[in-house]
């Protein structure tokens, strides 16, 4: 069972084959046994998931089934949860139980899904390895019979290991400036970031809020179609929140790619980039033009400008969004404060991790007073040229499609020195979260027997057509089904 | 471009984070990294561009003048590190 896809297990929940008991019994048996080599969760809900279950199964009994009705699958511990411990991977929140759902929780537990726990990622979503949790780090799934222990990326690395190692069907995940992608990529799975402002941020921790979008990871494009179609929609819960119609994102799955304009954008097949790496993408854009697909050069000019203008913009945000954690209405609080100053300043020193606090401190001293113009602005008006670039490809292409990341799964430890080298670790992914515009990254071959993953990128609102893309080329591979040893 | 240890001290304070003498040296290097990175921002001519907040330009929605909350202190305050009477409790801040 624990191979099979949501699409698949959604069937035979409904043709009676097996109940949503049993199925949420076997992936909870499977994450006690496996969970310990990836420590993917951070919260497994045992005793609630299988009370979901058994109301999911009285619900298919009684007709009220949607395709989610008894499906297990887990959430990034990022989504608050009523009543179950939301970390965020962080010390800061380690013992913070939400009084209240984020939207995406609240989607789910409507289509009747059963969650069957949090998964590990970096701190506040900040981090491109997930060695940044105060959980301590995840372990990719590939790799490991070698002996290396490699990152899975991140920060939805947990989701993403859980995921590849069949531990859940899917996950839930978020993307700021490559956290579905990048870790997806690493970890042999296909990740889906929406369009900013399709998927509720309402309940969601705020990292860098004009970026941050919720998303999906599941093995196959259908899975993802599945969960978007629970997630996507206007929330006026959310400022940002977009109202625009929300197809059923599995309807279009099987239409034909003939026809299919694809630019390749050449700032993303650059020296950063290995040969083996190339040659894995160079073969999967070739099965797209057997599906009928033509294929173009691109450029996208000021893509090099992008990790510059986003390590302003998201710090910023993010020095503005944790100024919350003050230790006094919820969260870390230290011991024995002398004053009010030593209560903030001792409890966010002792709360937050070395990364998140120089994310703040880089943040605070962008927007500091002589700084602003140079820093914030600057960064922001540089965004407005990169996502010039993307509208302009558009008036070209139906997609653009690219390496996902420069080389795939790294060694722990590897890249932990410098936060910088960590940073360039999203050159390929960071500019479509300062555009906005969705992007997935789909399983595409194998080098060094670690995955590599193609990334798809669409204009705004075309989802559709990026699972689309997605699901017609995972009929004519195999690279998604492949299972880490 | 470098960052001092001064600047550091008076963002730390800005930021509400108590850095120890011994991490300030590894924050001058480490911050100093990320504003080298920052600094190819420089290159870009943006004479004439306009900063832009929101992907898709949306603005600020109204909303009518409604009370839409329920008041939830209980549940909010059961989460906090020290209440009483209904009230968050820090250190004395007036004596």
């Amino acid at each position: 069972m624990h191979n099979k896809s949501v699409a698949e297990l959604s069937r035979e929940l409904e043709s009676g084959q097996v109940s949503s008991v049993e199925l949420t019994q076997e992936f909870l048996d499977r994450i006690k046994r496996e969970d310990s080599k990836y420590n993917s969760f951070i919260t497994v809900t045992e005793e609630q998931a299988l009370a979901d279950a058994r109301v999911a199964d009285e619900q298919r009994a009684a007709g009220n089934a949607t395709p989610w009705t008894g499906v297990p699958f887990a959430h990034k511990d990022i989504f608050c949860t009523n009543g179950v411990r939301t970390t965020c991977g962080s010390k800061m929140l380690e013992n913070f139980v939400p009084p209240y759902d984020a939207t995406v929780t609240a989607n789910f537990r409507q289509a009747g899904a059963v969650c069957l726990g949090k998964t590990n990622m970096d701190e506040f979503a900040m981090g491109s390895s997930n060695e940044n949790s105060f959980f301590g780090a995840v372990t990719n799934p590939w790799g490991l019979s070698e002996g290396n222990k490699r990152v899975p990326g991140g920060s939805s690395g947990g989701s993403a290991a859980a995921v590849a190692a069949r531990l859940v069907p899917a996950a839930t995940a978020t993307d700021t400036g490559g956290s579905i992608r990048q870790p997806a990529a690493l970890c042999g799975v296909t990740g889906l970031k929406p369009t900013y402002g399709r998927v509720s941020r309402y309940g969601m921790i705020a990292f860098a809020s004009s970026l941050d979008q919720g998303g999906t990871m599941a093995r196959t494009a259908e899975d993802n179609a599945l969960m978007l179609n629970v997630m996507a929609g206007f929330d006026p819960k959310d400022s940002t929140s977009l109202d625009r119609e929300v197809p059923d994102y599995t309807a279009t799955l099987n239409e034909p790619l003939k026809g299919l304009k694809i630019g390749l954008p050449k700032e993303y097949f650059s020296d950063q980039l290995s040969p083996a790496m190339e040659q894995q993408i160079r073969n999967a854009v070739k099965e797209y033009e057997k599906l009928g697909a033509t294929v173009k050069e691109v450029s996208l000019p000021n893509a090099k400008l992008a990790i510059a203008a986003y390590y302003v913009i998201a710090p910023a945000e993010a020095s503005a969004n944790l100024s919350r954690f003050d230790g006094v209405r919820y969260g870390y609080r230290c011991e024995d404060p002398k004053d009010l100053m030593d209560l903030y300043t001792r409890s966010r020193a002792e709360g937050f991790g070395a990364e998140v606090k120089r994310r703040i401190l880089v943040g605070t001293y962008a927007l500091s007073a002589g700084y602003f113009d140079a820093y914030y602005l600057k960064a922001q008006k540089v965004r407005r040229l990169i996502q010039q670039d993307f509208i302009n490809a558009f008036k070209e292409v139906d997609v653009l499609m690219s390496p996902t990341t420069p080389s795939p799964a790294f060694i722990q430890g590897e890249k932990t020195s410098d936060p910088v080298t960590m940073y360039l670790e999203d050159v390929f992914t960071i500019a479509i979260n300062l555009a906005g515009v969705p992007a997935m990254s789909v399983p595409a071959g194998f080098v060094d027997g670690l995955p590599v993953g193609l990334q798809i990128i669409g204009d705004y609102f075309s989802e559709a057509r990026l699972l689309n893309a997605a699901h017609q080329f995972q009929q004519v591979t195999d690279w998604h089904q492949r299972e880490p040893q | 471009m470098t960052i001092s240890r001064e600047d550091i001290e008076k963002v730390a304070v800005l930021a509400r984070i108590r850095v120890d003498d011994e991490q300030v040296s590894a924050l001058e290097k480490d911050l100093g990294n990320i504003l080298d990175l920052v600094d190819q921002l420089g290159a870009a001519d943006t004479d004439s561009v306009e900063p832009m907040a929101h992907p898709l330009n949306a603005v600020q929605r109204l909303r009518a003048d409604e009370v839409t909350e329920t008041n939830q202190r209980e549940a909010f305050q059961a989460i906090a590190p020290a209440t009483e009477n209904g009230l968050y409790l820090v250190p004395r801040v007036i004596e």
